[in-house]
């Protein structure tokens, strides 16, 4: 990663809201942040935090309806993507933005070959030739670690195993030379033993290719193991954000605090009881006046419930909204003034 | 876990138990193969304990679960409750064992009719099994509803009102219903979200404080199967390759399986995930209509001989209450390997037989 480099990618005051029968839900709410060139940047949060949404807004892959992405703007390459026709969009998403999919049994076509479906970014994207194509796609899966590449183009979806579909979901996205690299949940459907043969490889890409990568996941270790930042979202907003050992050693959201005392570890200390945080995640139908933790938060008093929390530094590239100073333990000083208003900076 | 194991009364002894599941072909069905989804599995559960049994998707956990309630019909095998043989009752006896042992599904969606009330859902066992009158059955309803933590004024909703984990408490409560001795619990947690897992957990240790109850807890987390079982056996491929206590198993496993499964793992800590040495296992999960010759491991062992590949390793006690299936240890076995001594302190980086990762 290099430092004070310009950024890659500038989301500034994102809104994401979908229209359903029952009303709005706005899933996603002033979400502000930036990638730097060859970073990975984590993204944790329950479901329905908001982090698949927000990152699907990005680059309109949201159908519309139900979604519309309502405010906010998106800066790639000098563009907003916001504000980018659906024939700009689209050369955008490949060379410009790739996306690994959760699920590597539904995102593959199963009718398709898997060259096929390789082949297809190239040809539409690079401007390649079939025969130049078909190269470039042996490559791809021997750079994903796929044995005997050449024989297994012709393959298709369902004669792989869940964890080399996922190489061949990594190798899709990487097929044309993204400058940005957005993993919904890869490893989620993966057993773990083939999770840590998909984390070491996307180690080992990034290494190679030097491109930014955006991982989501509800996994906390697995953020340990690969990120350089960790985002926090709760509730269709940045609850925290900073560098990965600092957000970790310490935690200044309660809801960061609280998730990384939740999870019980295989190594280490065994506690008795596990630590729970009450109650449900919020259901966002409208836009947040007060914490949006506040019903599950063990440190709530008077602001949380006048006011939404901004973001705020709390150390060197981190920064949490929340009114509660955990560093001298009392009701930050800005808690009293803060306007009724969104959390808008970044 | 107060007692050592040994002091306790066995409640489910499982004994060389097969489930395989035909593969046809053809116009006309033939057999032409199986998929030996478990293949010679013995364990025991004492009283009032957790065995947590923990593998891969694929590895038979969950047949085995089912297999045991015989919810399949095994193919080989015997299961005794409580001293009474679950695989060879009769239909009529059998129902008549159904209230001793219960189970809690992976899926609380899928796992609870969408059309039932939660009242209706809780209730159905009582009117299967019990012939109360409908106002013992309401109020036993509310005490399950108590119980699991649902609000007695939800009775009448439905499912889809429910949040995921509130959902898995109203499967709770239904396998309670009948005062069951015995509940296997089929990835309870694995559809929750993190901070809801918890909740659920710490709940069914409640039940098992307040009602002394004997779990067989299914899951392929391997951290909360850590923090809720008393003792752990892992799968891999239909058979159980290591059944210890659970401190044993995490500090010091034995089995390379064990140890890859264990080093893979991710912990939540950015420092320790610099300094760890990851075994990572090459290659996929074999297919069980088509096992390995031998060891089923041998196909990705980082630690694999010859023997391994021709013989087939037995499940036997290495140490005291540590059972293993594999070759490493069975001669070792016989020069009498002091107890919990382990030769193989995990991936020792200077090993050159593990993949280490890079960090």
């Amino acid at each position: 990663m290099r430092e004070g480099a310009q950024p890659v990618l500038e989301v500034n005051n994102l809104k994401t809201i979908f229209r359903t029968r029952g009303g709005e839900v706005h899933a996603v709410n002033a979400v502000s942040f930036d990638l730097k060139p060859g970073e990975l940047l984590g993204v944790v949060g329950e479901s329905g935090s908001g982090k698949s949404v927000t990152m699907m807004s990005l680059i309109g892959l949201l159908p519309s309806p139900p979604a519309e992405v309502r405010d906010g703007s998106v800066m790639f390459d000098g563009l907003d993507l916001l504000k980018c026709t659906p024939d700009q969009l689209r050369a955008v998403r490949g060379p410009g933005v790739g996306f690994i999919f959760q699920d590597p049994m539904t995102s593959l076509n199963p009718v398709f070959t898997v060259g096929y479906q390789l082949r297809e970014p190239l040809l539409k994207h690079m401007g390649m030739t079939k025969a130049q194509a078909n190269v470039r796609a042996k490559e791809l899966l021997e750079l994903v670690g796929i044995p005997d590449a050449a024989r297994r183009l012709k393959d298709y979806p369902h004669q792989f195993s869940g964890g080399m579909r996922q190489r061949v979901m990594i190798a899709i996205a990487l097929a044309c030379d993204p400058k940005v690299l957005i993993a919904d949940e890869p490893t989620t459907a993966l057993d773990v033993t083939i999770q840590a043969q998909i984390l070491e490889l996307v180690k080992d890409l990034r290494q190679k290719l030097g491109m930014a990568i955006i991982w989501i996941t509800h996994d906390l270790g697995v953020i340990a193991g690969i990120a350089d930042r960790v985002m926090v979202m709760y509730g269709g907003q940045i609850a925290e954000q900073g560098p990965v050992k600092e957000v970790f050693a310490h935690p200044r959201h309660p809801y960061t605090r609280a998730l990384l005392q939740t999870v019980p570890s295989v190594r280490g200390e065994r506690a008795e009881k596990l630590n729970v945080i009450e109650g449900q995640p919020p259901i966002l139908r409208a836009a947040p006046s007060a914490c949006s933790f506040r019903d599950r938060c063990p440190h709530r008093f008077g602001p949380c419930d006048a006011a939404n929390p901004a973001r705020h530094a709390v150390g060197p590239g981190h920064d949490a909204a929340c009114f509660w100073d955990f560093d001298t333990n009392a009701a930050r000083a800005d808690a009293a003034e803060t306007p009724v208003k969104e959390a808008a900076h970044g | 876990m107060a007692d050592g194991p040994q002091t306790r009364l066995p409640l489910l002894e499982v004994d060389g138990l097969k489930m395989y599941f035909p593969i046809t072909a053809g116009l006309f069905r033939k057999k032409v193969g199986d998929v030996k989804a478990v293949d010679d599995v013995s364990f025991t559960i004492y009283e009032g304990e957790t065995l947590g049994l923990v593998g891969e998707s694929g590895c038979g956990k969950s047949t085995c679960g089912r297999a045991i309630l015989r919810l399949y019909e095994p193919t080989a095998g015997r299961v005794v409750l409580a001293g009474e043989d679950v695989l060879a009752a009769p239909p009529s006896e059998l129902r008549a064992m159904r209230p001793r042992m219960q189970m809690v599904f992976q899926d609380p969606q899928a796992s609870l009719n969408p059309r039932m009330t939660v009242a209706g859902i809780i209730g159905e066992p009582l009117d299967e099994h019990t012939t109360l009158t409908r106002a013992q059955k309401l109020a036993r309803i509310y005490e399950l509803m108590d119980k699991v933590g649902l609000n007695r004024d939800f009775a009448n909703r439905y499912p889809h009102e429910f949040s995921g984990g509130q959902r898995q408490r109203i499967g709770i409560a239904r396998a309670l219903a009948l005062n069951p001795k015995f509940i296997v619990c089929d990835e309870p947690i694995a559809a929750l979200d993190v901070s809801i897992q918890a909740q659920v957990v710490n709940l069914l240790e409640e039940l098992q404080d307040s009602l002394g109850l004997t779990y067989l807890f299914i899951s392929h987390d391997l951290s909360m199967v850590r923090h809720i079982a008393d003792r752990v056996a892992v799968m891999y491929l239909g058979r159980i390759v290591e059944l210890a206590s659970r401190d044993a198993l995490y500090d010091a496993p034995m089995h390379p399986y064990t140890q890859a499964l264990l080093s893979a793992v991710p912990e939540p800590d950015p420092n320790a995930e610099i300094d760890r040495n990851r075994i990572i296992l090459k290659g996929d999960v074999p297919s069980p209509a088509n096992p390995p010759q031998g060891c089923n491991f041998c196909t990705r062992c980082p630690k694999v001989m010859d023997i391994c590949r021709k013989v087939e390793p037995r499940f036997e006690e290495v140490t005291p209450g540590h059972f293993l299936a594999c070759h490493l240890y069975q001669e070792a076995a016989v020069g009498a390997a002091p107890s919990g001594a382990n030769p193989e302190q995990s991936a020792s980086p200077q090993d050159p037989n593990f993949q280490q990762g890079e960090t």
